[in-house]
C-alpha cells in the first residue's frame, strides 16, 4: 500500500474550537432585577401605514418594527390612527374591563374549588377584544385557549361562558369539555382543542372554503409564540400563502409559552413577524397593548383580505403578565418585577387614559364601570350556579357522554351506554332510573 | 345468508347498465358523481388536480370540474387534513387524498385530535364531514413505506369511521357513502387490487378485474350503507372475517383447499357489523381473522376479543388470526411477511382439526 495519507484537517479533534450547543436562557429569573432597557419599542405614530394591497417583499420593515399608536401622552399618532370615535372607544374599553373582571371572578372559582382549571389572559386584553371589534361579526375565528375576549366583545352571555367553566347541567358543550375551550357557532367562534396550533390550518382552509363559494367573509386565527413551532404553524403559512387564503394568522407573542421563554420559540434572532417575510405573506409586528394599534393592525389586514390581496400574519407584542393557568405559579421560573417593568405598559389603563386625554372619560366613570363590570359578573356566576358547580352532581345525564361521538350512536357505544348506566344503579339503588336517563341528579 | 348481512348485490352480467371497470375506475366514478351531485364536495391532495394523481383515480376531474374543486397541494399531509377540517366546519365535504396510507402519519393529530372530536367537543356545532381517501397494504414490493395497513391506528379513535372495500362495485358505492356520511371517514384503497383481485398466488398471473363478478359496476348514483359487511361464500365449515386484498386472498384459499367458508368481506371495521358476524360464528362454530397488518394490536386482536365475547359457548375451536408479521414492512421478503396461502391454510388446518 502507498504511504500512509496525511492527516486531514476534518479528522476528529481538529475542529477548534470545540463545538458548543446555545441553550437560550431568558434575562431574569426569579429574584433578578427586571430591566427591559434593551427592547426597542420605537416611537407612537413613527410607522407608516402601507397601502393594503403591498406586496409582502415590500414589507420587511414592518416584521421587524412595531406599530404604535398610543403615545406616553396617551394621545394617538401618526397614519396607523383608526380614527375610532368615542363611543366605539369606550365599548372597546368596557369590553376590556369585563375581560379582567371576569378573569378575576374565574381564577377566585376556580381557587374556591367551583371548577378544576382556569386561565386568564391579564395584559392581552386588547389582542382579543380591539382585534375582534375590527372584523365583521361573521367573520369566522379560530381562537387560543387565551381570546375569551372574542366572545365577549361578540356580546356572548357570560352566564354560558360560566356554565361551560363549571361543567353544569346548562353547559352547552355537555360537560364534555375542559374549562374555557368554549365554542360558540352563533358567534362565528370555533371550537376550542386543547391541541396547540390545530386551529391555524382549520382557519386557513375555512378562508379558502369562503373563497371557493365566492363568500366574503374572512377567517382569523390567534396562537401563541410558543405554538408557532408546532408544524400546524408551518403548514399554515404556507397553505395561506399557496392559495392567497383570506385569513389573518394572529400571533400573540407574550413573552412566555408557561415556564419557557420566547427564546426557544426562536425570538432570539428574529421576530415572529418576520416568519412572514419567508413565506411571502404581508408581516406586521404590532404594539399588543395599544388597542388602538391593535384595532388598526387588525382592519388592515381584514381590509387586505376582503380585497383579495392575501393573508397577514400579525405579531402582537405583549407580555402575560399572569400565570399560565390556575396549574402554574410564574414565581418560578420569572423576576416577579417583570410585569411592573414591561415598557408597553398595561392595555386598560393605556386605553383609559387615551379616552381621558381625548376629554372622553374620567376617573370616576372608570371607576363606575370597573364595579359595574364586577357586580355582572357576580350576578353571572350566581345565576349559573343554580345550574351546579363542577362535582356537585348537576351535571348532564351519563347518556350523553356517548352521543355526537357519531351522528348516530353505533351498537357498541350504545351497549357502553347501558353499562355506564347499569354501574349507576349498583352504586345508587334507590334512585328512580329516570334520574340517570333524565336529570342527572346525584353524583 | 344472516339478516342483517347487506343484501346489495352487483347488478347481473346482462343488466343493461353492465360495464365492466377496475377499482380505480370506480373510484374515479364515483369521485366524479359527488362533484356533479353536490357542489359542497371538493377533491384534494398531492398531484390529484393537473395529473390525475399518482394512481389515476382523480383523472379528469379537474379538467371537468374545475380548479377550485379538484386541485394540487403543498406536500405537508398536517396541511391537508387540518384545512379539509376547516372546510368542514365552513360546510363544504372535503376528499382529501393521502398518497400512500404510510404518510398519514404527520396528519394524525388533526385527524385523531380534530377531526374525530369535533362533533363531540362543540356539542354538534361543528363537524367534520370528510373522507380521506388514502392507498393502503402491501403485496407490492413497496418496501417500508408503500405497504402498510395502519388501519387499526384508526379503529381505535372514538369519532372515525375506517372503511376499506375490495371490489370496484364496492369501491363505488362505499366510496359514496362516506363522502355523504357526515362523520370522518378514513377510506382506505387496497392498492395491490386497483387492478385486478389478488390472490395470494403471487407468481401466478393475476386476472383483471374485468373477469371477476364485481367489476360490473354500474353508472350513476348508488350507494352500500356503511357498518354492513358481505358474505363472499357461503359456508358451514369455518368463519372467514377479511377484508381488502385478504378478502380475495382467504377466498382463493378456501376454494383451494375445499373447505367451505363463510368469508365475511366487513367492508366497514368501524362501526362493525357485529350482528353478520355472530350469526356467522353461531353457525360455523370456528373462526379464522385474516389481515394483513401487523398482529400485536392489529384490529385482528379486536375482533377475536369481540368473538370470544360473544360466541364463546359456540366455538368449538381457538379463534385463528392469520397477519402480517410484527415487523416493518420488508422489500426482498416481501412474500415470506405477506401473510398468504401456506399461512392461512395451516392456520384453517388448524382450526378445523377437531
Amino acid at each position: 500500500m502507498a504511504a500512509k495519507a496525511p492527516q486531514k484537517s476534518n479528522a476528529a479533534g481538529s475542529n477548534k474550537p470545540s463545538l458548543a450547543l446555545h441553550v437560550p436562557e431568558p434575562k431574569f429569573r426569579p429574584g433578578d432585577q427586571a430591566d427591559f432597557s434593551h427592547i426597542d419599542i420605537g416611537e407612537a405614530g413613527a410607522m407608516p401605514r402601507p397601502d393594503e394591497a403591498t406586496a409582502p417583499a415590500e414589507m420587511r420593515d414592518f416584521a421587524y418594527g412595531l406599530v404604535r399608536v398610543l403615545g406616553e401622552d396617551n394621545k394617538a399618532h401618526g397614519p396607523w390612527d383608526p380614527k375610532l370615535d368615542p363611543e366605539t372607544l369606550r365599548a372597546m374599553l368596557g369590553h376590556m374591563a369585563m375581560v379582567r373582571a371576569f378573569d378575576e371572578r374565574m381564577f377566585r372559582g376556580q381557587r374556591q374549588g367551583k371548577t378544576s382549571f382556569y386561565m386568564k389572559c391579564t395584559g392581552e386584553e386588547a389582542t382579543s377584544v380591539a382585534a375582534s371589534m375590527a372584523l365583521a361579526s361573521d367573520d369566522m375565528v379560530f381562537p387560543s385557549y387565551r381570546q375569551q375576549g372574542i366572545l365577549i366583545a361578540r356580546g356572548y352571555p357570560i352566564v354560558d361562558m360560566i356554565n361551560q367553566i363549571y361543567s353544569n347541567k346548562a353547559d352547552k358543550l355537555k360537560g364534555r369539555q375542559l374549562p374555557i375551550m368554549y365554542s360558540a357557532r352563533d358567534h362565528s367562534f370555533f371550537t376550542i382543542s386543547g391541541n396547540l396550533a390545530t386551529q391555524l390550518p382549520q382557519a386557513v382552509g375555512w378562508a379558502m372554503a369562503s373563497a371557493i363559494k365566492g363568500d366574503s367573509r374572512i377567517a382569523a386565527t390567534w396562537v401563541g409564540e410558543g405554538s408557532t413551532a408546532e408544524g400546524d404553524f408551518h403548514s399554515a403559512c404556507t397553505f395561506a400563502t399557496v392559495y392567497n387564503a383570506p385569513v389573518i394568522l394572529n400571533v400573540i407573542n407574550n413573552q412566555w409559552a408557561i415556564s419557557s421563554f420566547s427564546g426557544f420559540a426562536g425570538a432570539e434572532r428574529t421576530t415572529f413577524a418576520a416568519r412572514a417575510l419567508g413565506y411571502g405573506l404581508a408581516g406586521l409586528r404590532v404594539d399588543g397593548n395599544d388597542a388602538l394599534a391593535v384595532f388598526a393592525a387588525q382592519q388592515w389586514a381584514a381590509n387586505r383580505a376582503r380585497a383579495n390581496q392575501g393573508p397577514t400574519l400579525i405579531e402582537y407584542f405583549t407580555y402575560r403578565a399572569e400565570g399560565h393557568s390556575t396549574s402554574d405559579d410564574p414565581s418560578g421560573y420569572r423576576s416577579a418585577q417583570e410585569r411592573e417593568e414591561w415598557p408597553l405598559g398595561d392595555p386598560i389603563m393605556r386605553l383609559k387614559n387615551h379616552l381621558i386625554a381625548i376629554g372622553e372619560w374620567d376617573e370616576d366613570r372608570q371607576a363606575a364601570m370597573d364595579k359595574e363590570c364586577a357586580e355582572q359578573v357576580k350576578a353571572a356566576t350566581k345565576e349559573a350556579e343554580k345550574n351546579g358547580i363542577l362535582g356537585h352532581g348537576l351535571h348532564h345525564p351519563f347518556h350523553t357522554m356517548f352521543e355526537d361521538v357519531f351522528e348516530e350512536l353505533p351498537w357498541h357505544l350504545e351497549e357502553q351506554a347501558e353499562q355506564a348506566t347499569r354501574e349507576r344503579q349498583i352504586k345508587w339503588p334507590d334512585q328512580h332510573p329516570k334520574d340517570f336517563a333524565g336529570k342527572g341528579a346525584g353524583q | 345468508m344472516s339478516a342483517t348481512t347487506d343484501t346489495t348485490t352487483p347488478p347481473q352480467a346482462e343488466a343493461e347498465t353492465e360495464r365492466r371497470i377496475n377499482m380505480i375506475e370506480a373510484i374515479n366514478d364515483a369521485l366524479d358523481i359527488m362533484l356533479e351531485r353536490d357542489p359542497d364536495v371538493i377533491i384534494m391532495g398531492e398531484d390529484v388536480g393537473y395529473f390525475g394523481g399518482v394512481f389515476r383515480c382523480t383523472a379528469g376531474l379537474q379538467e371537468k370540474h374545475g380548479k377550485t374543486r379538484v386541485f394540487d397541494t403543498p406536500i405537508s399531509e398536517c396541511g391537508i387534513i387540518g384545512v379539509a377540517v376547516g372546510m368542514g366546519a365552513y360546510g363544504l365535504r372535503p376528499v382529501p387524498e393521502i398518497q400512500f396510507a404510510d404518510y398519514i402519519y404527520p396528519g394524525l393529530d388533526q385527524l385523531v385530535s380534530e377531526a374525530a372530536r369535533l362533533r363531540y367537543r362543540s356539542a354538534t356545532e361543528f363537524i367534520a364531514p370528510m373522507t380521506v381517501r388514502s392507498p393502503f397494504g402491501g403485496g407490492i414490493f413497496g418496501g417500508q413505506t408503500h405497504s402498510q395497513s395502519p388501519e387499526a391506528m384508526f379503529t381505535h379513535v372514538s369519532g372515525m369511521k375506517t372503511v376499506i372495500p375490495s371490489t370496484p362495485y364496492d369501491a363505488k358505492g362505499l366510496l359514496i357513502s362516506c363522502i355523504e356520511d357526515n362523520d370522518p371517514v378514513i377510506f382506505f384503497e387496497p392498492k395491490r387490487i386497483y387492478n385486478g383481485p389478488f390472490t395470494g398466488y403471487y407468481d401466478k398471473p393475476v386476472e383483471p378485474w374485468k373477469k371477476h363478478k364485481d367489476s360490473v359496476v354500474p353508472e350513476g348514483y348508488y350507494k352500500i350503507p356503511l357498518g354492513k359487511a358481505r358474505h363472499v361464500t357461503e359456508g358451514e365449515q369455518l368463519t372467514v372475517l377479511a377484508y381488502g386484498t385478504m378478502v380475495h386472498v382467504a377466498e382463493a384459499v378456501c376454494a383451494d383447499k375445499g373447505v367451505e367458508a363463510d368469508i365475511l368481506d366487513l367492508r366497514t371495521l368501524v362501526p362493525l357489523d357485529i350482528e353478520a358476524i355472530e350469526a356467522s360464528v353461531e353457525k360455523t362454530g370456528r373462526c379464522l381473522i385474516v389481515h394483513e397488518a401487523t398482529r400485536t394490536s392489529g384490529f385482528g386482536a379486536e375482533l377475536s376479543a369481540l368473538v370470544t365475547e360473544r360466541c364463546f359457548y359456540h366455538l368449538e375451536a381457538p379463534v385463528e388470526r392469520v397477519t402480517g408479521f410484527d415487523t416493518p414492512y420488508p422489500h426482498s421478503l416481501e412474500w415470506a411477511y405477506f401473510p398468504g396461502p401456506v399461512r392461512i391454510g395451516e392456520a384453517i388446518d388448524k382450526i378445523l382439526k377437531d
